[in-house]
């Protein structure tokens, strides 16, 4: 099971290679890997996106714990997440199809941001499944590139 | 006070209250060596590699309590530590391994002697800290030994960038306290868990306490030994528990697991209810997993959350200091049914299948290790061992009674670490005999540190083993391998009596059965120097019980 693990460290070097070797070395499998600092610049807000059941889970968790510049670690339960990934997709276009991706663009509510003679690039930030959508939307007329950011995910309502 | 780098790592180092120091100079840790010089506080012990200086750091932190330290150059110097990080981190020792690293315009040019030291121990140590600035001195080491000692302990590097050693420092003051918001253990069990298990421990018909290093660290004999005795509960060790509850209580079951006594196998397979303290679910004490203790609830007692459910699902996890947990437990459990039957039939397993071993034409290993208890028995005495048979011969046959008395990898099983351990074992505890159990190979990895010993006056007794075989390995290409022998044969071995005295140690050798208490005693008389005895023994000697890995830990082979 995929579960959206949100790890707040110090922001200091290192801090990085600790937590994604912890992950390699335990056996442990990333799907994705987001960090940046918080609204507090000594702290960094990393968002990993993880497979395993319950008791992998609560072992990562342990863990990531162990750490010494881990602050805190929680889980985001999948009804209470706010979840977004910035992705960029660079899709071949020629004088035919440039509208029909431009249509398609404008139904996922994303944004065409570099257009040339043999491509555009597309950006979407949106939840996993609708970018998932538009990319499969988009593969006919040719993926030249495809670059994504890594989920990021808040709680909904008051501080977690 | 305005100082270098150097002399505030030194000044440092005297307010955590060290010692001795066991190091090896170099390059980049020239300022450090140049300030040690002229300090009289501090012992610095050289030893001939840097892997010795390691152990010797961690023998001295397992036989005194108190944090051990080493100091070595950047690069080779730094990465001859790593098995000796390894090995203390594994056993949760505490340790702080300083290294020198190259001066900060240096760093990361692929410079001489340069090597990544705080990637490579990243994943074997508790924390490290690379100091760029020499205004960081101060902090880190009060951070480092901070975490080195409190929570599960464990092994801090910090490597120190050349220049930052060489640097002033304007106002040099030492911090009081330390403050890291992201690292607070949990020391005080949780009530409501508390009360959990005083309910199960009061229900339970046969329990069995399962107990691990973390008694020792935790300084929990003392309780451990009332607690198990106010309510009649039989105590079981890990390697790393040995010394933990007294060797020669009635209630004592001995070690489990692999080369387990069988009545410890026993009782732990028919329990209703398994206490471990301070213990880890290590895969050479549970043998085939979904079979351990399959009739018993588990209580789980550990200061570090990650051991709680690494291994096994427990009934009552309990995060805590095992001194407060235990002590708790002692004020709260007060079992009715002294369970009666429980310990007639325990009785009854140890009758049945005590330790034991055949007699026969050459010296049996396991007599030496009980020949040795006999004698030292009314001696403050500490075995080191290195890892293999004789590990546990020492382990089954020696009988420990109090904590801090067997030194010994149990997590890493380093081979040559015994040896250099009880160095910094004898440097620790003075008064103390000493011995260091070893075979033919383990002593033949670390055998230069004989100098170290030699030139520090350390009558360090090491009584070889010598079946002219990595005997441990043999034994499993006798039982599984169908005796292929596969690079276990040590017949080009070194005469190791030669060796010791040309390092100017006393040796001898003996070969007969009769002449081994001779042997013993000699060697305790020797009080200027180490002095190592080569105990030419049965070749092909096999350590039983013996749980073939991936089996149940009660399908032993007995003998």
């Amino acid at each position: 099971m995929k579960h959206t693990i949100s790890v707040i460290v110090e922001n200091k070097p290192g801090v990085l290679s600790r937590v994604a070797g912890l992950f390699s070395r335990r056996g442990f499998n990333i799907e994705s890997l987001a960090v940046g600092t918080t609204e507090d610049p000594k702290i960094s807000r990393m968002t990993i996106v993880a497979t395993g059941d319950d008791q992998d889970l609560e072992q990562i968790i342990k863990q990531l714990y162990k750490l010494i510049d881990t602050i805190r670690v929680f889980d985001i339960p999948r009804d209470q997440e706010i979840e977004r990934e910035l992705v960029l997709i660079k899709v071949s276009v020629n004088d035919k199809t440039r509208k029909e991706v431009a249509d398609i663009t404008k139904l996922f509510n994303a944004r065409i941001v570099d257009v040339s003679e043999k491509s555009m690039i597309i950006e979407i930030s949106e939840e996993e499944d609708k970018v998932l959508n538009l990319e499969k939307m988009l593969r006919k007329f040719g993926i030249q590139e495809l670059v994504r950011t890594g989920k990021i995910a808040l709680q909904k309502g008051g501080k977690e | 006070m305005e100082m270098t780098g150097a002399k505030a790592i030194i000044e440092s180092l005297k307010k955590e209250s060290v010692e001795v120091l066991f190091g090896y100079p170099g390059g980049t840790v020239l300022p450090i060596y140049d300030e040690l010089y002229k300090e009289k506080d501090i012992r610095h012990i050289l030893t001939r590699h840097e892997q010795g200086a390691a152990h010797a750091a961690d023998g001295y932190a397992r036989a005194t309590g108190k944090v051990g330290v080493c100091l070595a150059t950047s690069g080779p110097g730094a990465t001859n530590l790593i098995t000796g990080i390894a090995t203390a981190n594994m056993d949760s020792v505490p340790m702080v391994a300083i290294t020198g690293q190259v001066g900060t315009p240096l760093l990361g040019k692929d410079s001489f002697q340069e090597a990544d030291i705080t990637g490579i121990t990243m994943p074997i140590t508790k924390h490290n800290y690379l100091i760029k600035n020499a205004e960081e001195i101060p902090n880190v080491i009060k951070e480092a030994f901070h975490i080195a000692r409190s929570g599960r302990p464990g092994v801090v590097v910090v490597d120190i960038a050349k220049d930052a050693q060489m640097k002033t420092i304007k106002n040099f003051k030492y911090p009081d306290k330390v403050n890291i918001p992201s690292y607070k253990p949990t020391t005080k069990g949780h009530p409501r868990q508390i009360n959990a298990a005083v309910k199960l421990i009061q229900a339970a018909k046969r329990p069995v306490l399962y107990v691990g290093g973390g008694i020792i660290a935790a300084g929990a004999d003392k309780e451990l030994k009332e607690f198990a005795e106010k309510n009649n509960i039989p105590v079981t060790v890990t390697l790393m528990g040995k010394g933990s509850f007294p060797g020669n209580s009635k209630l004592y079951l001995g070690m489990l697991g692999m080369h387990g006594t069988a009545y410890a196998n026993f009782a732990v397979q028919e329990a209703d209810l398994l206490i471990a303290v301070g213990s880890r679910f290590d895969d050479r004490v549970t043998g085939h997993l979904p079979s351990f203790a399959p009739k018993a609830k588990h209580i789980h007692i550990d200061i570090d959350p990650a051991e709680i459910g690494k291994i096994v699902q427990v009934d009552v996890p309990i995060v805590g200091d095992c001194k407060n947990v235990l002590k708790e437990f002692l004020a709260k459990v007060s079992c009715k049914d002294k369970h009666e039957p429980w310990i007639d039939q325990i009785n009854e397993w140890k009758k049945k299948y005590p330790l034991s071993y055949k007699s026969g034409k050459m010296i049996k290993p396991q007599y030496i290790i009980e020949r040795t208890c006999e004698l030292t028995k009314d001696k403050k005495t500490i075995i080191a061992t290195e890892v293999g048979q004789h590990q546990m011969w020492a382990a089954q046959f020696f009988t420990f009674l109090k904590p801090r008395t067997l030194i010994s990898s149990g997590g890493q099983g380093t081979m040559g670490f015994g040896f250099p351990a009880a160095i910094g074992a004898q440097v620790g505890v003075p008064d103390a005999i000493v011995i260091d159990i070893a075979g033919d190979g383990s002593i033949q990895m670390n055998i230069q540190e004989l100098a170290t010993a030699v030139i520090n006056k350390l009558p360090i007794k090491i009584f070889v083993l010598n079946n002219c075989f990595l005997g441990m390995v043999r034994q499993w290409q006798e039982i599984i391998y169908d005796k292929r022998y596969a690079a276990t044969n040590l017949c080009a071995n070194p005469d190791l009596v030669k060796v010791a005295k040309a390092f100017g140690a006393e040796a001898f050798r003996v070969t007969k059965s009769a002449d081994v208490d001779k042997a013993i005693n000699d060697a305790l008389k020797v009080k200027d120097r180490p002095v190592l005895v080569d105990f030419v023994v049965e070749k092909e000697e096999n350590v039983f019980p013996f749980v073939l890995a991936g089996k149940p830990i009660n399908e032993m082979l007995i003998d």
